[in-house]
């Protein structure tokens, strides 16, 4: 942890959460009006005193809705991303564990998913679902899995034949021991760095589905709706878009800044 | 490389295919309401619909219904679109050379601006010039394309200071101006978030390359510092960068949909958010499966490019 904060690149990204978690947490309580209020007599204004961030279509506290907004836009690229890691977790390391015809057969599924980019993916399998933020965070999950599951596979089958798991196996332990107790514990850094990076692409992706109508429903302060609600008065008031997308690019940054930080400070050959 | 080789590698991007058609094909399965129900609508008497759904075959079971698929594709005959009621082959045809020319815009885009960029910043490394690409690189990968899309609409292409169209597309037949006009938005959003990512990673692999002895010994030989970066330093540095761009490509068929609906860009990417918003499922499949296959062709083409600047890579 210290060793982060030293880290110029995970000092950054450590101040940014830390001010998106606070956002997150508190949003709600800190905001200066609610969220859903109407003030008819302010509608598209620019920023004040009254209302820091200008007001939306219908008078709407921008700033206010943006405190409010974290919640939703954070959780699901946390939901999203464990449920993704968990079970490509899962599966890469019954892949890389077992290995011979059962990894092949794995593999090549993941190969041929893998060749459907990941908002495409998405987009079919919220279809499939119905839009709503908790398909939406399902769909993402379920896109992130084959990634998750590569790079899984890929960190045991580096520890597989390491000597401490061939001490465990000459010992006589079980091969559920010796996934659970030696190799699992081993693959968990690579994992952490991986899915921390890709918090910042399932924010991304969870405010695109949003924007697009399929992800979180009005009147969700949800930031790719907000953007999507207000395109059509952009240019009367560029701030409506552009505080939410400035909003979503903070988290996605502070999320890939502390990700980057975590590869440096874990791969022992890592110097960049 | 072998022919060998290139034949397997054929042969894999069959099965991806296999995999990929699979996956759609049981996704479109699931949706709710079949084909017969969407073309004669709600209201159609049960005796039409069960007409209509032994034409189509739909009696039968999945895996009759698959291999017709599937079979059509490869032999392409890709269907009817049920919406649009045009053969989806057409649909997709057309829509596929506006999508490949809005790709090939931002890759030559991302090209030329990021490797001179990553070069810079290795060259410079630990000054303010390097420093400033970094942060431009982080920010660049943390905007989604959406979020690109619209603020330079906002900024670039507003009602008082527009000097760019907002969105559409002009064939070249209108003039070279009106079709560059129209490419410059879409095509930037898809290049920032490419530039920012690539332009790293050659950054990352050239100061690599310029710490080590060959390196060294170039300069030690008394090579121009011009000759040294360009001749021995960037070619080296350039296999990992295409592997990279080669990657990238993946978000990029990502990002076009985002931006063609954004853009109104009549290509790929509008077309599969109007067949998934319309439940178009022959226009849904046959299109997902472009897609992979550009994607599974454009991992070769790479692999093919690597291995030629690179020639201590053999594949066998």
């Amino acid at each position: 942890m210290r060793d982060l904060l030293r880290h110029p690149t995970g000092l950054a990204g450590a101040v940014l959460l830390a001010l998106i978690a606070v956002m997150t947490i508190l949003g709600p309580l800190i905001a200066p009006y609610d969220p859903q209020q109407f003030h008819p007599l302010s509608r598209l204004q620019g920023p004040s005193a009254a209302y820091w961030l200008g007001t939306d279509q219908f008078g709407r506290d921008i700033f206010s809705r943006i405190l409010n907004g974290a919640r939703s836009t954070i959780l699901f690229g946390l939901g999203a991303t464990m449920a993704g890691v968990a079970a490509g977790g899962a599966i890469g390391l019954i892949a890389g564990a077992i290995g011979g015809a059962v990894d092949s057969l794995i593999m090549r599924l993941l190969d041929g998913l893998l060749a459907v980019p990941d908002l495409l993916f998405t987009l079919l399998i919220v279809t499939v679902l119905g839009g709503g933020s908790g398909h939406a965070m399902l769909a993402v999950a379920i896109a992130f899995m084959p990634g998750l599951a590569r790079i899984a596979r890929s960190t045991v089958l580096s520890v597989r034949t390491r000597e401490f798991v061939l001490a465990a196996q000459a010992r006589g332990e079980s091969p559920a021991y010796v996934i659970a107790c030696e190799i699992m514990p081993n693959t968990i850094a690579p994992i952490i760095v991986e899915a921390t990076i890709r918090v910042s692409f399932a924010i991304m992706l969870g405010a695109t589905l949003g924007f697009l109508g399929l992800g979180a429903q009005p009147p969700s302060t949800e930031w790719g709706l907000m953007i999507a609600e207000a395109r059509q008065y952009m240019f009367r008031n560029p701030i409506c878009v552009a505080a939410p997308g400035v909003a979503i690019a903070l988290a996605a940054l502070g999320f890939n800044l502390l990700g980057d930080a975590l590869r440096d400070l874990t791969d022992p050959r890592g110097r960049r | 490389m072998s022919a060998a080789y290139l034949l397997r590698r054929l042969a894999a991007i069959l099965i991806v295919l296999l995999i990929v058609s699979l996956t759609v094909f049981s996704i479109t399965q699931i949706l709710p309401g079949n084909a017969a129900v969407m073309i004669l609508g709600e209201y159609a008497t049960p005796a039409q619909l069960q007409a209509l759904e032994l034409k189509l075959g739909l009696d039968q079971p999945w895996y009759v219904q698959y291999w017709r698929w599937f079979s059509g594709m490869l032999s392409g005959d890709w269907g009817v679109s049920m919406r649009l009621s045009q053969p989806v082959a057409a649909l997709i045809g057309e829509a596929f050379w506006r999508s490949a020319a809005l790709a090939l815009a931002s890759l030559a885009t991302v090209t030329l601006i990021a490797i001179p960029l990553g070069i810079l910043a290795a060259l410079k490394r630990g000054t303010i010039v390097d420093l400033v690409i970094g942060l431009f690189a982080y920010i660049g990968t943390a905007v989604p394309e959406f979020v690109t899309a619209t603020l330079l609409l906002v900024f670039l292409a507003g009602p008082d200071r527009g000097f760019l169209p907002a969105g559409g597309f002009a064939p070249l037949s209108e003039g070279v101006g009106a079709a560059l006009s129209h490419v410059v938005l879409p095509a930037a959003t898809l290049s920032l978030i490419l530039t920012a990512h690539i332009a790293r990673q050659v950054r990352s692999e050239m100061s690599d390359v310029l710490s080590s002895d060959y390196i060294r010994a170039a300069r030690l030989k008394g090579l121009s510092e011009r000759s040294v970066v360009l001749r021995h330093a960037l070619r080296n540095a350039m296999a990992p960068a295409v592997a990279v761009i080669s990657l990238d490509i993946g978000y990029l068929l990502g990002g076009i949909l985002v931006v063609e609906e954004v853009f109104a860009w009549p290509g790929l990417g509008r077309l599969i958010i109007y067949a998934l918003q319309n439940r178009d499922l022959p226009v849904i499949q046959a299109a997902t499966l472009v897609l992979a296959f550009a994607y599974a062709l454009s991992n070769l083409v790479s692999d093919i490019v690597i291995a030629w600047l690179d020639p201590r890579v053999r594949y066998a």
